[in-house]
């Protein structure tokens, strides 16, 4: 009995870990043939902007949403700790510097995940259980050039742009909260948001954020690419690469925020 | 000038081809029979490299397709119009779009041109004015009927048809079949053509090969085919042709010559 489950529990561990490593390794086939592209003149930057357009438009209202209540909430919260000891005044701070380093960024890319990341994974989806991947073969196009790189493109463009708005609308919220209802002096809480906000913190947001955008355009179409067992599997593989996309935001969170902003942002220590 | 020899392959536990042997000469019209789910499809995808196999080769003008690199892979693509059982137009392009791609994107035609040539493709078909339609506006035998125009549009020496008539109403399938004579006999193009349907069979085919359990179990002329044949399997998939054919013979008709 308890022989049948050891064998049982080893047995699946065991395949687990191939089926891992063989999606490990198409993976990265996938992202060196997106890397190979990418390097190919002519890019077809006409389809770029067309999805930076999609992209942007799918995400725009999430993000703004998004971004505007969690400053609103970060101001009402923060607020509440530091009335403890008495340190009201460095809301602003707080909000601007979470708003910029961390929570810009990664709020976006999981946003985008959600939205443009799976659009990505239904419609390459859809053109695979409809033969139109093969089509593309057949007429000597290649569907990673045709389809995927412009969706890279966009992806790693457009989360910075829509990166700075959600620093922005959520510093905003943060202050209109914090004047509004907290009572703050609205002159007071810009220079405090301000005050302390280094190039740095802004520049190494949209680094992290182009780096997240890349993530979500590759395992957008990488999970739409390799789609299997037509309309359902569409359904199975935006399912997947929201969960693959979330896991890999936050791994990569977590290694540019040691290598970007320990020992006041030049070190790399993890 | 198409040679597949002992194709085997299998989706997991599912054998589906098991040692198929087929030579399609130059300039012949092949049609390829068999039930639904045999591998008729998995088939011309090994053709075309769509898929590999995983034993056996398919040689394409003397060339192994599976030892093709991707730039010589695309060139012998260019050889090729396929026509796939569901059309598989691309959803995001207009039906003018999906015409004129390969146009597009291999030739320094100028639009107009191309155009032109979407135009004449779209009325070998039976359609008129549907250029700026998208593919959803379209019914089954309609999109059916654009897949074709693309697969001709760039003057193909090899023509790959799954299907071609399935979901057309007969005028419209005597309208296809015509366009595969056609382009088969006046252009010298090699086609190999899937089909269930035995008045299509009948019409287009110089020879005949039905895909039965993995290998091909009857090929030749549809007469050879449809009369002498002990394999029960191919007998009864061949009745109706059979029935076809006999009665054209008493009418005095002779098959595809008009
Ligand atoms: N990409 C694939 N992955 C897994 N199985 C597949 C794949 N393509 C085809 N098959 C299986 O191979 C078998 C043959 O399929 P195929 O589409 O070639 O049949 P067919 O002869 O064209 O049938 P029909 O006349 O219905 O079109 C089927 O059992 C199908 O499920
Ligand atoms: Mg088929």
């Amino acid at each position: 009995m308890l022989k049948k489950i050891a064998v049982g529990t080893l047995e699946f561990v065991g395949r687990y870990t191939i089926d891992m490593v063989k999606a490990i390794g198409l993976m990265g086939e996938f992202v060196g043939d997106t890397m190979k592209w990418l390097s190919r003149k002519p890019l077809r930057m006409g389809a770029a902007v067309d999805q930076m357009v999609e992209v942007g438009a799918n995400s725009f209202p999430v993000v703004f949403f998004t971004a505007m209540f969690t400053g609103m909430v970060l101001a009402l919260q923060s607020h509440t700790g530091f009335k403890r000891f008495g340190a009201e005044s460095m809301v602003g701070t707080v909000v601007g510097l979470s708003m910029t380093r961390e929570l810009g960024p990664v709020l976006t890319a999981l946003v985008v995940t959600g939205r443009a990341g799976s659009a990505m994974t239904a419609q390459l989806g859809t053109m695979r259980v409809t033969e139109q991947i093969d089509a593309l073969y057949t007429l000597a196009a290649n569907p990673i050039k045709y389809l995927v790189v412009p969706r890279v493109i966009a992806g790693t463009l457009m989360l910075p742009v829509l990166t700075v708005m959600a620093d922005f609308v959520g510093i905003l919220g943060g202050f209109v909260v914090a004047v509004m209802l907290l009572g703050a002096n609205p002159v007071l809480y810009m220079e405090k948001t301000f005050e302390f906000m280094e190039y740095n913190d802004m520049f190494s947001g949209l680094l992290k954020s182009m780096v997240f955008g890349f993530i979500i355009s590759v395992v957008g179409c990488y999970q739409g690419f390799y789609t299997e067992g037509g309309a359902e599997g569409v359904g199975t593989a935006t399912t997947k690469s929201v969960v693959m996309g979330f896991m890999l935001i936050f791994l990569a969170n977590y290694i540019l925020t040691a290598l970007l902003f320990s020992n006041g942002g030049g070190g790399a220590k993890f | 000038m198409i040679f597949c020899e002992n194709l085997y392959k299998a989706f997991g536990d599912n054998h589906v081809l098991q040692g198929v042997d087929l030579h399609i000469k130059r300039g012949e019209s092949m049609v390829i029979i068999g039930g639904s789910g045999t591998g008729k499809s998995v088939l011309i995808k090994h053709i075309i490299g769509l898929l590999s196999p995983d034993a056996g080769r398919v040689t394409v003008d003397g060339q192994v397709v599976g030892d093709l690199h991707e730039d010589e892979l695309n060139e012998m693509r260019k050889k090729f119009g396929m026509l796939f059982q569901g059309a598989a137009l691309f959803d995001s392009l207009t039906v003018g779009g999906n015409v004129g791609f390969a146009l597009k994107e291999h030739t320094d035609l100028a639009q107009s041109k191309i155009d032109e040539r979407v135009k004449e493709c779209l009325e070998m078909v039976g359609m008129k004015d549907v250029e700026r339609l998208m593919p959803a506006e379209l019914s089954g035998g309609m999109k059916k009927r654009v897949g074709l125009a693309r697969a001709i549009a760039m003057n193909p020496q090899i023509i790959l048809f799954d299907e071609p008539t399935t979901g057309l109403d007969p005028v419209m399938a005597d309208v296809i079949n015509d366009l595969i004579i056609k382009t088969t006999r006046a252009l010298k193009v090699t086609s190999v053509t899937i089909t269930h349907d035995m008045v299509s069979a009948n019409r287009i085919a110089d020879r005949i090969a039905m895909l039965y359990q993995g290998k091909i179990v009857a090929i030749g002329t549809p007469d050879e085919v449809m009369f002498n044949q002990t394999n029960p399997a191919v007998r009864e998939f061949v009745e109706i042709g059979r029935i076809i054919r006999q009665t054209e013979a008493v009418q005095g008709r002779h098959i595809g010559a008009q």
